[in-house]
This record gives structure tokens, C-alpha cells and sequence, in this order.
């Protein structure tokens, strides 16, 4: 892997920039591998990564159906947080936090980590309450959070409109100042190339097919569009796919696949300097370093996997925010999408082991799971590595729909999601 | 947006006019002490979320109030027929599904 540092950078400078390399090896697929992980997004390529750096297990592929971090990677509203309310969360979304914070040093790769703060917005007594108790229960926890009143909230962003004769009037807001952003694609490129430097193979252009099962009924290999592969353990990160690709193991998931939309508008220069939220509205807004807002909205209220949805549901985020933000309302939108998410009933991932031997879930990580990347890809490589959950994700099984045990962050985000 | 026809009012109408409504065709467990818990999570949690055609229930909540079900394919977002609840499913005649 060729490093990046400051002499590389005068080297390439003096010799025109042409000796650079490709990031990653295209590599293309062996008969067999110690683990098949499905999915080359954010979790998935942090998985490999850490399988092979924590747990030196090298023979290992990440099968992409399309190119490297094309999916939700590359479509979501690139916002890092961890004030959610219940420990199993905490635990998990901290986790990921602290390994954002030095995983440009880790990866030798700018993700542009910015902890710019995050401001979630109160717009009513209920949502004050609610967004109180997410204070106090973080500072419980050890995790930042802080109530600020409309003026304290209006000094930390000062293009926020604060007066009361509006639809949505902010009664307050919680502040995270060590939440922020990160690039996506960064996210991606730079788990992709610290992998396959430590000799993992990413497969892009490789859609799986079919799952192999032996006369046990485990896992014995996968058929792809570019040929078979032998494996006894698999992983599956592919998020609004999961229910399909699952479903080729004769696995029926806790699960719904929604269009989360989000855009973005023309470049201006730098207005905002944090991220912006509202669970009443369901909007998110920051501004890129391209100086692009970048504008998350709500999901469709049907699922679907057409990766685009209606325009009454980003209309709905974009009346609200040109009321909050003034400044806002003569800006064009420059492009919109949508991602899939895939929702679980209590809207928490799922994490760990499931009753076909040798296969492996990370998903349910719903509307919000590009936060999680690091800490996602961290906790799934132990798991798989070891076999068992790793104590902060055991939380997260398949089991707890059966035993009840669910980690309803829907309810406790007060939102419809 | 989408636009549904309800089968009660006999009319194509804006999706905000409807709320959508989950999974169809799925059965409550008739006696509910006798269901065992697989047959519970089954109905609760577990759904099909097929990457296709789907039969899904919408209700016509500022129409006429009433739920119908309706096959629509999940990759187009085309709706391939909608029908009243209780009815048996209609046959699909165009056959192409998409």
C-alpha cells in the first residue's frame, strides 16, 4: 500500500501525480474463502478490515453486486452521533464514536471526520421532554450532551430562526458537540484499501445468487454472477437487501424495506457550521465542505426497493426547513435519491449469529446507520472471528424478537420513523 | 406520488388520501392462548418484504375511512390491482407484473 504523507505528496507533486496507485486490489474470486462477507458498504468493508487487522484472519472476501460503497454508503446524510437513550444503544453508537476519532490515523485515510456539534431541536413540551431525558440519560452514561435554550441554540447556529410565530418554533434543543460528520465516501475508500493492503479480496461486480447449505443445513458456499464460492461462514451487510438475500437461506426476517430520500442544493459559502436535526419533522440538515446543503427527509410510508420516493415527502421536510432556516428559501436543489433502509420493529440493528449454521446478520441499522460504520464493522469482525456476539451487540440478536427483550429506540426517539 | 384506486369508491385518488397499512393476507392466530410463540413472532415481526410483487393494505382515511388490499410491485412501484378485504384474490390478467 503506498502510504499517504506529506513527502509522498512532494514526491507525486515532482513527478506530475502519475505514480499514484489504485487504492485496492481488483481482485477476482478464489474457489473458496475462510469468510464471505456480502455487501462492500461502509459496514461491510469495516468488517473485513477488522477481521483481518484485530483478528489476522486474511482469507477473506467482501462480494460487491455493484462498485464499492454505491449503496446507502453513498446516499446517506453522512451524520455521526451517540446520544441515544438506552444503554444497549449508548453502548453501541459510543462505541463507534471513539473509533471515529482516530480512524483518519488508523486507515492512513482523511475520512474528514468533523465533530462539528449536532443540534436536535424541541418544537413542543413533549419534544422537550423527550429530548431532556436523551440529555440526562447520556450524561449518565458518560456520553456529551447538553440542553440549550433557543438563544444558546440560535448563538451555535445563527442562520436558525427562533421566533415563536412559526409552524415549528424551536422551545430548545440538545447539543452533542462532539457529533458531527465524516465523508462517506472516504469512509468506504479508505476501509477498501487498508483491507485489501492487509490482503483481503474486494469482489466488485459480483452479485450472489443462491446460498449453498450442506446436508446439515449449513452454510457450505455461495453462487455468485462471477462463479461459485466455497465458504462456512458468511456474513450479510447489505441493509435494504437483507430480507432477499436472507431469503435465499430460507430466512424470513423481523424486517421492511422503505425509500429514505435526501438531497442536496447548489453550493453556497459556509452558513452552517453544525448539523442540524428535528425528529418532529424528520429533517437533517449540514453543509458540505463543497458547501452544498446537504438535506436528509423522511421515509415513504410504503416499503419499496425503487431507491427513490415521493415528492410529498420531501416537500414536507423542505416547507418545514425554509420556515427554520430563512436563508434557505431561494437556494435550488441541485440532485435528490433515495436509499433503502431496512427497518426492524424496534428500529435497533441486528447483530450476531442466526439459526442457519454459519450465517451471520449486520442489519436493521434502519435510517441511521452510517454513524455506526466503524463501530459496526468493529463488533461484527468479533463475532465472527469468535463465533459468539461481542458483549455490547449481544443486545442486538435475533432473539430478542422472541424473547421480548427489544431495544425500542422507535418509542424512544417519539417519532415516526 | 402514488395514485390508488380504492376499490370502494371506485376511484383513482393521490396517495395522501391513504394510509398505508402493513403486509396483507396475514392471519391473526384464531385461538391466541393455544399459538405457540413461533406462531406469534410469525405474525408480529416476522414479514415477507418481497423484492416484487407485494399484497399490501392501504386504508382510504380521507375517503370513504375503509382498509382494501392491493398488489403492488416493491422494484416499480407500479400497483397492479387493488380489491375490497375479505374478497378472494383477483387473477392478474397483463401477467407481466411490473
Amino acid at each position: 500500500m503506498q502510504r499517504f504523507s506529506f513527502f509522498q505528496l512532494l514526491r507525486q507533486s515532482f513527478g506530475n501525480h502519475v505514480g499514484w496507485q489504485p487504492h485496492w486490489r481488483a481482485a477476482a474470486p478464489k474457489s473458496s474463502y475462510d469468510i464471505v462477507i456480502v455487501g462492500g458498504g461502509g459496514h461491510g468493508l469495516a468488517t473485513a478490515y477488522y477481521l483481518a487487522s484485530e483478528h489476522g484472519l486474511t482469507n477473506i472476501a467482501v462480494v460487491e453486486k455493484g462498485w464499492i460503497g454505491g449503496g446507502n454508503t453513498g446516499r446517506n446524510t453522512t451524520i455521526v452521533r451517540s446520544n441515544y437513550l438506552f444503554e444497549e444503544s449508548e453502548a453501541l453508537f459510543e462505541h463507534s464514536m471513539k473509533l471515529w476519532e482516530g480512524l483518519s490515523q488508523a486507515l492512513n485515510y482523511n475520512v474528514m471526520y468533523s465533530p462539528r456539534g449536532v443540534l436536535v431541536l424541541a418544537h413542543n413540551t413533549t419534544d422537550a421532554q423527550v429530548i431532556r431525558r436523551h440529555v440526562h440519560a447520556n450524561r449518565l452514561a458518560g456520553i456529551d450532551n447538553e440542553w440549550m435554550t433557543p438563544e444558546q441554540a440560535q448563538a451555535f447556529c445563527p442562520i436558525l430562526d427562533v421566533s415563536r410565530n412559526v409552524r415549528y418554533p424551536v422551545v430548545g434543543a440538545s447539543l452533542q458537540r462532539r457529533g458531527g460528520t465524516a465523508r462517506h465516501d472516504a469512509v468506504a475508500w479508505g476501509y477498501a484499501r487498508a483491507a485489501s493492503a492487509l490482503g483481503v479480496d474486494i469482489i466488485e461486480n459480483c452479485e450472489v445468487t443462491a446460498i449453498r447449505r450442506d446436508a446439515r443445513g449449513a452454510v457450505s458456499g455461495i453462487e455468485t454472477t462471477r462463479g461459485e464460492i466455497a465458504t462456512h461462514k458468511l456474513g450479510l451487510v447489505t441493509a435494504g437487501h437483507t430480507s432477499v438475500v436472507a431469503g435465499m437461506a430460507g430466512l424470513k426476517l423481523p424486517m421492511e424495506s422503505y425509500p429514505l430520500q435526501a438531497l442536496v442544493s447548489e453550493p453556497v459559502k459556509p452558513v452552517m457550521p453544525c448539523v442540524v436535526m428535528s425528529n418532529s419533522i424528520h429533517a437533517y440538515m449540514s453543509q458540505s465542505d463543497k458547501g452544498e446543503l446537504v438535506i436528509g427527509a423522511g421515509t415513504d410510508a410504503y416499503t419499496s426497493y425503487s431507491q427513490r420516493g415521493a415528492l410529498h415527502v420531501t416537500s414536507q421536510t423542505l416547507d418545514a426547513l425554509c420556515e427554520l432556516f430563512p436563508i434557505v428559501r431561494r437556494l435550488r436543489m441541485l440532485r435528490n435519491w433515495g436509499g433503502i433502509v431496512d427497518v426492524t420493529p424496534d428500529r435497533s440493528p441486528i447483530i450476531g449469529p442466526t439459526p442457519v449454521e454459519g450465517l451471520y446478520l449486520n442489519c436493521g441499522w434502519g435510517t441511521g446507520g452510517f454513524k455506526a460504520t466503524p463501530g459496526s464493522g468493529h463488533l461484527f469482525a468479533h463475532t465472527l472471528a469468535r463465533g459468539e456476539p461481542h458483549a455490547i451487540v449481544a443486545p442486538f440478536d435475533l432473539d430478542r424478537f422472541t424473547t421480548g427483550k427489544l431495544v425500542d429506540e422507535s418509542t424512544a426517539a417519539a417519532v415516526a420513523h | 406520488m402514488l395514485l390508488i384506486r380504492c376499490p370502494y369508491c371506485e376511484t383513482a385518488r393521490p396517495e395522501v388520501e391513504f394510509r398505508h397499512g402493513g403486509e396483507a393476507l396475514m392471519e391473526r392466530p384464531r385461538d391466541p392462548s393455544r399459538a405457540s410463540d413461533a406462531e406469534w413472532i410469525d405474525y408480529l415481526y416476522m414479514r415477507r418484504n418481497p423484492k416484487g410483487p407485494h399484497a399490501e393494505r392501504w386504508r382510504h382515511v380521507h375517503g370513504c375511512g375503509r382498509f382494501f388490499n392491493c398488489l403492488r410491485d416493491t422494484v416499480s412501484d407500479r400497483i397492479v390491482v387493488t380489491w375490497r378485504a375479505g374478497e378472494p384474490v383477483p387473477e392478474v390478467t397483463d401477467g407481466d407484473g411490473a
